[in-house]
């Protein structure tokens, strides 16, 4: 696969670490969040056949974290964002 | 008082120059290097102080050179800065004291192995190695590319001049690889 | 030996160098040929129609066809190491010496024992392993497998090493076009002549496809001289590379095919430094397949003959390399394009006694011949038969697009009436066209046409005009009116011939029900093997249709998948094999330690000294033994530069530090380092190591060498995905330090004598970290103990590594200093307690390795919440515990469970494992270190450490995890 990284521009794949889903993102604080809502961020996935936004590590390349979005079924990627700016978009800091 | 010989990371007193066909490896034992990443929202502070240092901080899948340092870009934000070791041996704390706390600078000389291939043309090596398109890209081109699973930044700094830097712990097996390619591109 | 079957040069002279002659054996006898022959084109100018046995039946085969389709005539080439089972001979190409034997055969290729299969062919019909090997049980593995395996069977592999290397490249272009015919010839060309990067693939060692097998004109001039025409003007072209002997094997995603370029297949031995074969990674913006069209059989009695072929290879053998097949030739068709093998073959002189055309009601219904074909019977349209005596014979059923690259994305191929076969869908790989008899265009004319067009829509989907014109060619439909079999008679007609499947297995398949194309291919195992049925399969599906009373389009096709053709197992390894399977890291001290004769042991890529034997030293343990006491009595150096070490600054570096560690380090005094321990989001632990801080804003960290590469990724997530804003930046530095252990008694001593600064306990206290200076140059301290012994780890730049090590041991004589391996560390750490792999082993938390009280509770950081779930806080879950066996001559071994005193070995009373052992030289006995359920409560007391694997079973005594030094005396000394 070709990924468009937004910096860069089309890298192949192989230089990327697949990690799962965009809502590994979305921590929540462990000074006030329990267990039952960090279970549920461990584990709790959707697994959708279509699109689906994952997280993909340019390892072999400019240690950039990526929000990708793809679909699971034909492989076509759509959109490719930085993940930190996604992160800052839903609202993470410090 | 310790006086402690250097080994290049060939494993020799002296830089190894090896020739196969067209190429010639030089291994350059006179690079110091350094990181430089600009400290959160301090690029303009950082971009100030690199100006007054004479130290270049280009674009993205940039290298750009310069009188003391050159630099390419790696991370964003972050940068390798090359200087003459000779006179730079000591590029961790000239550049913090340069860039002050704009930004975090980290000693990265023997992290590498630094090798210059040259040859008339450098294509039909590259396509055996990595999966730079290394004929598109213009001059002053520096990636992040694997060779022989190995993560090595490569500069083009003309189609017949190239510089890599490699793990340097690996620089033995780095080496093999690009000699059996080039026994096989030429 | 003469070629006796090859064609007058004056009456046809073929694309072969006959003025130079090449020597070459199969099966043992002497044959020549010419530069241009492949081994089947060679075998059949020379008469030789026989070149194997079927898969199943054992039946007598020669090839049916001229290319890489070939079902039949496969052969092992070449010997020794290089020897090559299930090689085509109709796309080897041959070479002055080339060795090529026949294989499943036995004793010979005309007289074959197996044959036997052929006389008891009804039991092995579709569906015979499933119904016949199903019982007893246990006769599957040592019975009939191996008997089925020697029986059915293709070549068999060498067991010698392959001395050929395989290498792996990466191409780049705008247009990749697979197939160098008339369209993709032409698709080049436009491509290229726009200024587009064009690179056209193509398996066969010379260009122009199916123009160098027939006789018609191209722009005034021969196909083939076209062909060559075009090709050299592409040769001239810079922003164009031609790839001879490449074969596109598959679509990837994103515009990736893969090619294997047989580089040195046509030589007798590689030139020397050159690979045998390229497996190449195209990155493409467009590809046009070009790959054109496959003639298949019809199906009759008897049609799997040696002598019987395809027609369009009848003609290729006489038109490209000047054979005739055979001396009185007969052709069957149901299409025109057949006649024009009749209309060649003449026109060289060949004996064309009969024309079998279907569409005018005649067929071929039978055939004679043992080892190869005497005779046919004919039926005419009034139903009179005949016999007529041919020596070979032309079937022609039509011609099949070969969408095969363009279906590995799972396009479904849609049936095309008007040449009654499958075209490719719609759904194709994104950016890939197909042009051509790929695309079903079966004219000269066409294929040209949709070649020009194709490549055009390419071309100008990327910014550039493409204008083009197209050379006069024929544009003849080929009429052809399908006929899938002959309906005659009982005996078997073969529609899969690699497979020795035949309309019967087709039959039964219905029969029992498996009408659907997946089930008929896998019960009657149609289109399986190496030719993955590019000639068969088409014709068993219609033959299906046809015995359901279902049109072809309703019982739909199978699709392929990559590769295209068979790849060798070593270019898929390319140059990862042996020795070159992976880099190695050396450490610094490599040097020193190959001089002393160290042993190394491979820890990810790093190659570490495990241990350094002294003169007289016969046995490991020796080794290892003396290392160890010599270090706790006097002092000892190891390098740790393999340890991951990560250099972490910014305002926010110990707040970072904070989120990421389980403890505490935001408030660790500027020059003291500390434990860290790391653990997954999950709870479980995920790393350890120690953490200096070298600055207020400065820290270095230490990985666990094996996880170096993980946690770096994981700081990344955590500083880009979870704290976008904290002030941190990383950089690893573990290969720019070449770090040195320094431990015992006398360490400090040691380095009193190497480093230039005050290093007395109370200038460099327990657990302090500085920049220090060795002899004037920038070096690292830390004191920090993995052995228990008072204990320095100190870093100078990685090149100084090595003369640092021998001033140590040169300026520290008197104390004499041991270098120890990983063997003497994991003994130390282990008689210390400390955790290692064994007890880091993914599945386990802080509290089960004796360190939950580290999990601060009054900060937030990864895996704190969950590590303290239910089941991860069990007041009887794992403990780590010390053990030693009773009996202090016992064996320890890890992996061994913990039982209590009578019980059972089963699961339900497992207690525990023992995670790592060694022997101990200071207790004197084997010790081990072990998870043990409530193990805390458990100290002091008696288990078995049983081990059902090994047959031992061990008393041992539960002891503390600290089995040296217990209250850690000596590491602060």
């Amino acid at each position: 696969m070709i990924i468009h990284h937004p910096i860069l521009g089309p890298r192949d794949a192989q230089e990327f670490v697949y990690l799962g889903d965009e809502s590994l993102i979305d921590r929540p604080d462990g000074m006030s969040a329990g267990i039952e809502e960090f279970h549920d961020y461990a584990y709790n996935r959707t697994n959708p056949a279509g699109e689906h936004r994952e997280l993909w590590y340019h390892e072999q390349g400019d240690r950039s974290w990526l929000v990708v979005t793809r679909n699971t079924v034909t492989h076509e990627i759509t959109k490719v964002e930085l993940a930190r700016d996604v992160a800052r978009a839903k609202g993470r800091t410090k | 008082m310790a006086n402690l010989h250097a080994l290049t990371a060939l494993g020799a007193r002296e830089a190894a120059v090896i020739t196969v066909g067209p190429l010639t490896i030089t291994e350059r034992f006179d690079v110091a290097l350094a990181s430089v990443a600009a400290r959160r929202g301090r690029m303009a502070d950082l971009a100030k102080a690199a100006k007054a240092a004479g130290l270049p901080l280009p674009d993205p899948a940039r290298w750009q050179g310069g009188t003391p340092y050159s630099a390419f870009w790696t991370v964003p934000e972050m940068w390798l800065v090359e200087a003459p070791f000779a006179s730079h041996e000591l590029i961790e704390g000239m550049l913090k004291a340069a860039l002050d706390d704009a930004a975090s600078v980290t000693e990265q000389t023997d992290a590498w192995v630094a090798l210059d291939l040259a040859a008339p043309d450098l294509a039909p090596l590259l396509e055996r190695l990595c999966n730079v398109d290394f004929r598109a890209v213009a001059d002053g081109y520096a990636t992040r590319t694997m060779i022989e699973h190995l993560g090595c930044y490569l500069i083009k700094h003309g189609a017949g001049a190239v510089r890599l830097y490699g793990p340097r712990s690996s620089a033995k097996s780095l080496v093999h690889a690009i000699e059996l390619a080039a026994h096989s591109a030429w | 030996m003469s070629q006796s079957h090859r064609i007058d040069a004056k009456v046809g002279g073929g694309q072969i160098d006959r003025t130079k002659t090449l020597g070459f054996t199969f099966d043992g006898v002497g044959y020549q040929g010419h530069p241009g022959d492949t081994l089947a084109s060679a075998l059949l100018a020379n008469g030789v129609r026989l070149m194997g046995r079927s898969f199943k039946y054992h039946r007598p085969r020669g090839p049916i066809s001229s290319g890489s389709e070939e079902p039949n005539a496969l052969v092992e080439l070449r010997t020794g190491g290089r020897q090559e089972p299930n090689t085509r001979a109709t796309v080897a190409e041959l070479f002055d010496g080339l060795e090529a034997k026949s294989q499943n055969r036995w004793p010979s290729l005309r007289f074959d024992a197996m044959g036997i299969n052929d006389k008891l062919s009804p039991f092995f019909a579709a569906g015979f392993y499933y119904k016949t090997f199903m019982w007893p049980k246990a006769f599957w593995e040592k019975l009939y497998e191996p008997i089925i395996r020697r029986a059915a069977g293709l070549g068999s592999v060498t067991r010698e090493e392959d001395p050929d290397e395989y290498e792996k490249g990466f191409l780049h272009c705008d247009l990749l076009v697979i197939g160098a015919g008339p369209a993709g010839l032409i698709a080049a060309l436009t491509a290229g002549r726009a200024g587009a990067r064009v690179v056209l693939a193509d398996e066969d060692f010379r260009m122009g496809g199916r123009l160098n097998a027939e006789t018609f004109a191209v722009g005034g001039k021969s196909g083939a001289d076209w062909a060559a025409g075009v090709v050299a003007e592409l040769a001239s072209l810079p922003n164009v590379r031609l790839m001879v002997r490449t074969t596109v094997i598959g679509a990837f995603d994103h515009g990736i095919y893969g090619a294997v370029e047989r580089v040195s297949d046509h030589l007798a031995v590689p030139i020397a430094g050159k690979p045998r074969q390229v497996l190449w990674r195209i990155y493409s913006k467009r590809a046009i397949l070009a790959a054109g069209a496959i003639e298949r059989p019809i199906a009759f009695e008897n049609n799997d003959r040696p002598g019987i072929m395809m027609a369009g290879a009848l003609r290729a053998y006489a038109n490209r390399w000047g054979v005739k097949a055979g001396e009185r030739v007969a052709v069957f068709t149901n299409n025109d394009d057949g006649l024009r093998t009749a209309a060649d073959l003449k026109a060289k002189g060949v004996d064309v006694v009969a024309v079998v055309d279907s569409r005018q009601g005649e067929e071929v219904i039978d055939t004679k011949g043992k080892l190869g074909l005497t005779q046919i019977t004919i039926r005419d349209k009034a139903g009179r038969t005949r016999t007529v005596g041919v020596d070979a014979l032309g079937v022609s059923g039509g011609w099949n697009p070969n969408v095969n690259v363009h279906s590995h994305h799972r396009s479904r191929p849609v049936w095309n009436d008007e040449i009654a076969a499958f075209v490719p869908g719609a759904d194709g790989p994104a950016g890939l066209l197909v042009a051509g008899a790929a695309a079903g265009g079966l004219s000269t004319h066409a294929a040209l046409k949709s070649g020009a067009e194709a490549a055009r829509a390419a071309v100008e989907a990327l910014g550039k005009q493409a204008p083009y014109s197209l050379p006069v060619a024929e544009d003849a439909p080929t009429k052809v009116s399908p006929l899938w079999f002959v309906h005659h008679g009982k005996g078997r007609a073969w529609i899969d011939q690699q497979n020795d499947v035949t309309v019967k297995d087709v039959k039964l398949a219905k029969q029992e029900n498996f009408t659907s194309v997946e089930h008929l291919k896998r019960y009657t195992t149609l289109g399986m093997a190496t030719d993955q049925g590019k000639t068969g399969n088409v014709i068993g599906l219609a033959v299906m249709a046809e015995l359901t009373g279902r049109s072809i389009p309703e019982t739909g096709t199978t699709i392929y998948r990559p590769p295209y053709t068979p790849v060798a197992m070593g270019t898929l390894a390319g140059r990862s094999r042996g020795k070159e399977f992976k880099p190695f890291r050396l450490t610094p001290s490599h040097q020193w330690a190959s001089e002393q004769g160290a042993f190394f042991v491979e820890v990810g890529m790093w190659m570490r000294t495990q241990w350094v034997p002294k003169a007289g030293e016969t046995e490991w343990r020796q080794s290892v033994d003396r290392e160890v006491l010599a270090t706790r009595k006097s002092v000892g150096i190891c390098d740790v530069t393999t340890l991951g070490k990560i250099d972490i600054q910014g305002t926010d570096a110990g707040a970072f530090l904070d989120k990421v560690y389980a403890n505490t380090f935001s408030t660790l005094a500027v020059g003291k380092c500390r434990y860290g321990l790391m653990l997954r989001e999950d709870g479980m632990v995920f790393d350890d190591g120690t953490t200096a801080r070298m600055g207020q804003n400065e820290y270095v960290m230490t990985t666990t060498t094996a996880n170096a590469v993980t946690v770096f990724r994981h700081l990344e997530f955590c500083r880009q995905c979870l704290w976008p804003d904290m002030d941190v930046q990383l950089i690893s530095t573990t290969e720019a330090w070449a770090q040195f252990s320094v431990a015992g008694p006398n360490a400090r001593k040691l380095l009193e004598k190497v480093v230039d600064q005050d290093i007395s306990d109370a200038a460099f206290p327990y657990m302090g970290a500085g920049n220090i200076t060795v002899g004037g140059l920038r070096a690292r301290l830390f004191r920090i103990s993995f052995s228990g012994e008072l204990a320095y780890e100190i870093a100078v730049p990685t090149r100084y590594g090595d003369a640092l090590l021998r001033e140590m041991l040169a300026k520290g004589a008197e104390f004499d200093p041991v270098v120890y391996g990983t063997e003497a560390l994991g003994v130390m750490r282990i008689e210390k307690g400390h955790v290692a792999g064994g007890e880091l082993n993914g599945q386990s938390t802080a509290l089960n390795m004796g360190l939950g009280k580290m999990v601060s509770k009054k900060k937030d950081s990864i895996g704190m919440v969950l590590s303290q779930r239910e089941g991860m806080v069990e007041e009887n879950g794992y403990r780590l515990v010390g053990v030693k066996p009773v009996d202090p001559k016992a064996k320890l071994v890890a992996g061994s469970h913990f039982l209590e005193k009578g019980a059972a070995p089963v699961a339900a009373n497992d207690g525990g494992w023992l995670t790592s052992k060694v022997y101990s030289p200071h207790l004197g006995c084997e010790i081990a270190l072990g998870y043990l359920k409530g193990g805390d409560k458990k100290i002091g007391t008696r288990m078995r450490a049983v081990n059902l694997v090994g047959g031992l079973d061990t008393e041992v005594e539960i002891i503390s995890q600290h089995m040296f030094d217990p209250e850690g005396e000596r590491l602060r000394g």
